[in-house]
């Protein structure tokens, strides 16, 4: 059974064009997809559909055999927590310190109560402090996150969604915000909990050099299509221009830069 | 050859707003029959009044400990009033900011009620609640609180959608319920900013306090009323000096808690 399965999916912000249209797709266990394509294909939009925090106009996701689409509130909480995410802008409560931040990822596990006044057991202390030294932060435990630099907030955003204990990992331009050596030390870290612990990455990528070096599988999405899917072999350079259309020649000197 | 006509209106649309101010000005100064010339000349004759009997004498520092009671209880009100509302505001922000509301029509109703509330004056309410609740204290607290909660409802709402909506995504993305969202992110996130506008509406009710007292019959601004109105100028000038060291006060203890709260 694939982890994630998309078929047919749909969705339209109102008015008559689809940011996706007719998305399909299935992704086994343990694969690192990269979704490329130019800005505004819809990439985001369908990351955000596989755990629905954008709701499909039609069609149907599933994770792990559940239907994203159809479940109650109650089951798309318990859905939700084992599909971590992480975002361009980090997404952390800069005020709070590291520690609390990565906490935040266990907040789907908790009941009402104890999530709302912020109640954590001393084994999931313990468990935030092992992610945090996982990834190279634990000397920053007790510092506010709004004083990292990029490259540290996205780890602490890995450690946060780490936590959540996830089969499957939604990562929405990861690297997009990131100098060359953070996004390095980003995308390495992805590919070692791919490796090491199993879990399926799936990342929107603007950069395609780093799409071909990290993913086992590429899928071009251009105008809510889905225009390429395979492994990056396959990825020849009439294909990459089909799926970035105009922006192709730009995309093209800033790899050519990266590689001279 | 390229007209330019559109740079040419532009200046005419400038010069014709102009114009209009003048003749409303025009218009306005022959209706109210106010002389220009008399207007300015009598600004020096009310300094030196001003300086003659407006000033605070040896028999009217026998009234400070009643004018210091009558400014703290002024104070405490403007206080009150504030925080309470604060509070009430941000709950009700919660549940009409867009990022946070539980249905879309919780944001129609607060934002209403947080027009209606702030774009009264606060002077309308006390006037509007004279007819209810009569000269009290409470009065002036209710005119207070609606002002300062339309107030906080409208900046918490902003402030919660400019800045907590990422991180709302995220731990949404976690699985995490409603209210804990609100807790672990929301209020951290706000937090600043709620004590932030909270100090400033304390600053700005403690002045809007003394006019309300004025209209409610209570704490100093009646106090000053009073001895205003039977000509004891010197007690009315000390009324006011307890005022503006008062304010000054405050700030500078609202200033030193932003510098904790904000850094």
């Amino acid at each position: 059974m694939p982890v994630l399965h998309v078929e047919n999916v749909r969705k339209s912000y109102g008015g008559s064009s689809f940011a996706l249209d007719g998305v399909s797709f299935s992704i086994e266990k343990g694969e690192f997809v990269a979704i490329i394509g130019p800005s505004g294909a819809g990439k985001s939009t369908l990351l955000r559909c596989i755990n629905r925090l954008i709701a499909v106009t039609s069609g149907t996701v599933s994770v792990d055999g559940t239907d994203v689409t159809k479940v109650s509130n109650s089951g798309l909480r318990i859905l939700r927590r084992t599909v971590g995410m992480i975002f361009q802008h980090y997404n952390l409560v800069n005020r709070l310190t590291v520690i609390e931040n990565v906490l935040h990822g266990r907040l789907g596990y908790k009941s009402s109560l104890s999530g709302t006044f912020g109640l954590f057991s001393h084994a999931e202390k313990m468990r935030a402090y092992e992610l945090l030294q996982a990834v190279g932060l634990s000397e920053q435990i007790y510092q506010r996150c709004g004083q990292l630099s990029g490259g540290q907030k996205q780890r602490v955003g890995i450690a946060r969604a780490l936590i959540q204990d996830p089969t499957l990992m939604l990562c929405d331009e990861p690297i997009a915000s990131l100098d060359p050596n953070a996004a390095k030390i980003v995308m390495d870290t992805l590919r070692d909990i791919n490796q090491r612990l199993g879990i399926t990455v799936v990342a929107n990528l603007h950069q395609v050099h780093a799409a071909r070096e990290y993913a086992h599988r590429i899928i071009g999405v251009n105008a809510g299509k889905v225009v390429f899917d395979g492994p990056p072999s396959l990825l020849t350079l009439e294909i990459i221009q089909q799926i970035y259309g105009s922006e192709a020649q730009d995309l093209m000197l800033a790899e050519g830069e990266l590689h001279a | 050859m390229r007209s330019f006509d559109f740079l040419m209106r532009q200046r005419l649309a400038v010069g014709l707003v102009f114009l209009g101010i003048l003749i409303a000005s025009y218009v306005a100064v022959v209706v109210t029959e106010y002389d220009v010339v008399k207007g300015f000349q009598s600004i020096p004759k009310a300094v030196i009044w001003s300086s003659e009997n407006f000033y605070p004498d040896e028999k009217s520092l026998k009234r400070l400990p009643k004018i210091i009671a009558k400014m703290q209880e002024t104070l405490v009100t403007a206080v009150t009033a504030t925080t309470c509302a604060a509070f009430v505001g941000f709950l009700v922000a919660i549940l009409g900011a867009n990022a946070t509301r539980p249905h879309w029509v919780f944001s129609i109703v607060s934002r209403a009620i947080a027009s209606l509330f702030r774009n009264v004056d606060v002077s309308a309410w006390s006037l509007i609640l004279l007819f209810s609740f009569g000269q009290s204290m409470f009065t002036g607290y209710l005119a207070l609180f609606f002002v300062t909660f339309g107030f906080m409802v409208r900046m918490l709402m902003e402030t919660i959608d400019l800045s907590s909506a990422d991180t709302i995504e995220a731990l949404r993305a976690t699985g995490a319920s409603p209210s804990a969202v609100i807790t672990q992110s929301v209020i951290p996130t706000c937090m600043p900013q709620f004590v932030s506008w909270t100090l400033f509406m304390i600053e700005t009710n403690i002045r809007s306090a003394t006019l309300v007292g004025i209209l409610t019959g209570t704490g100093i601004g009646n106090l000053f009323d009073i001895y205003y109105k039977s000509l004891n100028y010197h007690a009315a000038s000390l009324v006011i000096v307890v005022i503006v060291i008062a304010v000054l006060l405050i700030e500078s203890v609202s200033n030193a808690i932003r510098r904790v709260v904000l850094q």
